[in-house]
């Protein structure tokens, strides 16, 4: 498996416009580490991620990693999509196998996909179409494609978001080991204090619009087998609802206003 | 205050219509046989519209003489070659107007100003052009079937979900990868409902470019027989123009229960 990459995060602004969305973002992740994002909505948190991934330009500041990378690491930095993004008209090792074309052969290729399928409990789904997968089980596809390239930093946007209570919480009680399993640092983003608490190693909040570090909070449990009843890890979670409530009440407003 | 008592009245049905083959094929025979009857009975005058009958024996006539095959061959290759070249052509220009922010403003301008202009007018320059031989009759269709095919295959690719592009960015595909994995396939859909649009197009400018300058062709064959009035021979000239056009969304047909069979 990769190894994590130490990422910094250094002085990173960022305005769509003349509209500010980050202002002077300061943080760093170990490696193997899992940073949390959270925060309310519209402070930035995608952009951020965005950034990190090289998929946004920042206005100003910069992200550094640092670290070895494994030679069957094809992709070092991989994002896990909220909407899946999944190709519908490739079937589920079709849509895993996307990334490795090119860059192995096919036996190399056959291989990596059915070890991710495997993993992500997808093995017997290898031939269906993302139509035919509930929202959980695509997912999970999102997951193997990321897993394949061997990913040194995985960037995870909201990835439960758009999946009922029941299927979000089996898939985190399977990310926290599939991420400690892969090694990889990970930055994930969500609106969901309880899914930071489950995941995060740092759960950094950020202010509302323009995004500020406001808090980072660490938590030293293991990622495998963290109980969400946990009273150490509840007293965490009120802490968080306490630092944005304020803001989360006030971008619901703003959001609320924009929308009449 | 108003009462309500008694069960709740369904109000959700309709809205959803459903093929039933069986109804179309029937509808078609019905047609036939109010035509034939009409004819048989003396209400229709021959001259006016033959009966379905006379035009099925022409068409066995001119089948079984070859006289049919010599005119459909010409016409089936000027289609096909034409079809051709404007779907390859417009579907190229289509994707690079869709992708590239060089070709979208001046390509989606020239395609505007030239895409209304009626092709058939264009004929007599195609002429001057390409000669009266096959040349002029290719550049007709290829150049009604270029236009829809940019504006249909632009809007494809238009339409394809940009978080599908992000992601194939995000893994490291090239560019060249992202056109071939992502923007084609995920345009396909239009492209081919385009075609389906186009074959109609093309069907109806192979005729008028026959009907200017050809010695053989369905379209030629049509307006000797209409110079005739041999209107036995004109109508079969218009059910073989029908039954290629039926081909033609047949090949499409199959292509797109080929191609998207992902959709189910």
């Amino acid at each position: 498996m990769s190894q994590g990459l130490r990422l910094a995060i250094d002085g990173v602004c960022h305005s769509y416009g003349k509209l500010a969305v980050l202002e002077d973002i300061c943080l760093a992740a170990e490696p193997g580490e899992v940073l949390a994002l959270v925060g309310p909505s519209g402070c930035g948190k995608s952009t951020l991620l965005g950034i990190i991934g090289g998929m946004i330009a920042p206005t100003a500041g910069s992200v550094r990693a640092e670290g070895a990378l494994a030679d069957e690491c094809l992709n070092p930095f991989t994002y896990v999509f909220q909407d899946f993004a999944l190709l519908p008209w490739r079937t589920v090792a079709g849509n895993v196998a996307l990334p490795l074309e090119g860059r192995l052969d096919q036996a190399a290729r056959r291989e990596r996909v059915a070890e991710a399928l495997r993993l992500t409990g997808l093995g017997e789904f290898a031939g269906a179409w993302p139509r035919q997968l509930s929202g959980g089980m695509r997912q999970r596809v999102g997951i193997a494609r990321a897993l394949a390239v061997r990913p040194a930093c995985l960037l995870m946007d909201e990835p439960l978001s758009a999946l009922d209570a029941q299927t979000r919480d089996l898939l985190l009680e399977e990310f926290g080991a599939l991420i400690a399993r892969a090694g990889t640092t990970t930055v994930y983003v969500t609106h969901n204090l309880g899914e930071a608490v489950r995941l995060g190693h740092q759960i950094a909040v950020l202010s509302r619009r323009p995004g500020k570090v406001r808090e980072v909070v660490r938590i030293t449990h293991p990622l495998v087998g963290r109980d969400p009843a946990d009273p150490a890890l509840a007293r965490i979670e009120r802490c968080l609802w306490e630092l944005i409530r304020d803001d989360a009440a006030a971008a619901a407003r703003e959001l609320d206003h924009a929308a009449h | 205050m108003p009462h309500i008592r008694g069960p709740v009245a369904f109000r959700g049905g309709g809205f959803a219509p459903r093929d039933r083959p069986l109804a179309g094929a029937l509808t078609v025979i019905a047609l036939l046989a109010l035509w034939q009857a009409g004819s048989s009975l003396g209400w229709i005058p021959p001259l006016f519209l033959p009966a379905p009958y006379d035009v099925a024996r022409t068409l066995v006539t001119l089948t079984l003489s070859g006289e049919l095959w010599r005119h459909v061959s010409a016409s089936l290759l000027r289609l096909a070659v034409g079809w051709a070249l404007g779907t390859v052509f417009g579907v190229a220009l289509g994707v690079g107007v869709g992708i590239f922010t060089a070709l979208r403003s001046p390509g989606m301008a020239v395609v505007s100003a030239l895409f209304p202009i009626p092709k058939i007018a264009l004929v007599p320059l195609f002429i001057i052009w390409f000669g009266i031989g096959e040349g002029s009759k290719i550049a007709t269709l290829a150049f009604g079937v270029f236009f829809p095919m940019v504006i249909g295959t632009a809007a494809g690719v238009d339409n394809v979900p940009r978080s599908l592009i992000r992601m194939a960015q995000s893994f490291g595909l090239s560019r060249r990868a992202i056109v071939w994995k992502i923007v084609l396939p995920g345009s396909l859909p239009a492209i081919l409902s385009t075609m389906r649009i186009t074959a109609a197009i093309a069907i109806v400018l192979l005729v008028a470019a026959e009907m200017i300058g050809a010695q053989r062709g369905v379209g030629a064959f049509v307006l000797q027989e209409g110079n005739l009035y041999d209107t036995d021979g004109l109508l079969a000239g218009i059910v073989v123009l029908s039954l290629m056009g039926l081909g033609a969304s047949w090949i499409i047909g199959r292509l797109e229960r080929t191609l998207l069979a992902w959709r189910g």
